[in-house]
């Protein structure tokens, strides 16, 4: 559990498909200095794989992904790329 | 002696690809994509793969040729159908040949739309919009606009006219390359 972290962008991707939470967590992550963390929500099950690896190529960190009741939940830290 | 001059070549050939995946390591990923179909559902694919690359950094390039031109197309964009014959995946709960009776291609392309609107998919438009607002390159085909009829001022603004030695060209440099 990383409640710890307090999110400095909140994105809700809920009742999107691919790739619309992908593109969600990009337009965030352009709103976000290096450092900061976006909470991104999403229902689309393939978010599951696939924000990990959009924070892994785009350079970001993974800091969660946790999921219940057909929802996910990810922290992830803007990188530097 | 010849074994150690083996073993010296072969050092050396591993510290010299070590050093190329090195150099190498912080290039952005390229994809190029061939979209080459002009249906509803086959100018999708192309264009969710070229917005999440995007997305995720990579630099993307989409060749749109022959039908698949239609998506850049300002008019044809807009009116871009499913074909329910000879399509035996179409959503519809009918035998094939159903779909030659006149109005079943409007009828396959409602029931896609609608299918995408419950789920809040962007339209073929939006998609493109944010392909181009992420930096995707954006290919017209000139042979196909030569062939079609097919004006500059037909497509929509910020595309690029190329043809196949200049794609060729971008492809031979990119890690992923499609054929939609």
């Amino acid at each position: 559990m990383s409640t710890a972290v307090t999110p400095d962008l909140v994105v809700d991707a809920s009742r999107t498909l691919c790739p619309v939470p992908v593109i969600k967590a990009r337009q965030g992550m352009d709103r976000l200095k290096r450092g900061q963390v976006l909470k991104l929500i999403a229902t689309d099950p393939g978010s599951k794989a696939d924000i990990p690896s959009f924070a892994r190529v785009a350079g970001h960190e993974l800091l969660s992904a946790e999921h219940s009741d057909k929802q996910f939940v990810f922290l992830v830290r803007k990188g530097g790329k | 002696m010849v074994a150690t001059a083996e073993r010296l070549v072969q050092e050396n050939i591993a510290l010299f690809e070590a050093m190329h995946q090195q150099a190498h390591e912080n290039e952005p990923k390229r994809v190029a994509i061939v979209a080459s179909k002009g249906t509803l559902d086959m100018v999708y694919p192309p264009l969710i793969l070229a917005s999440t690359a995007a997305a995720m950094g990579m630099e993307c390039g989409v060749f749109f040729t022959f039908y698949g031109l239609n998506a850049l197309h300002k008019k044809k964009s807009r009116s871009l159908q499913v074909a329910p014959l000879a399509n035996p995946a179409a959503p519809m709960p009918v035998p094939n040949i159903i779909g030659a009776i006149p109005g079943m291609t409007n009828m396959a392309t409602w029931m896609m739309k609608r299918m995408m609107g419950k789920q809040n998919m962007p339209s073929v438009a939006e998609l493109v919009k944010v392909c181009q607002d992420s930096g995707v390159k954006l290919i017209a085909c000139t042979t196909t606009m030569g062939v079609m009829g097919v004006k500059e001022d037909d497509l929509i603004p910020g595309v690029n006219l190329e043809g196949a030695a200049a794609f060729l060209d971008f492809a031979s440099k990119a890690h992923v390359t499609l054929f939609v």
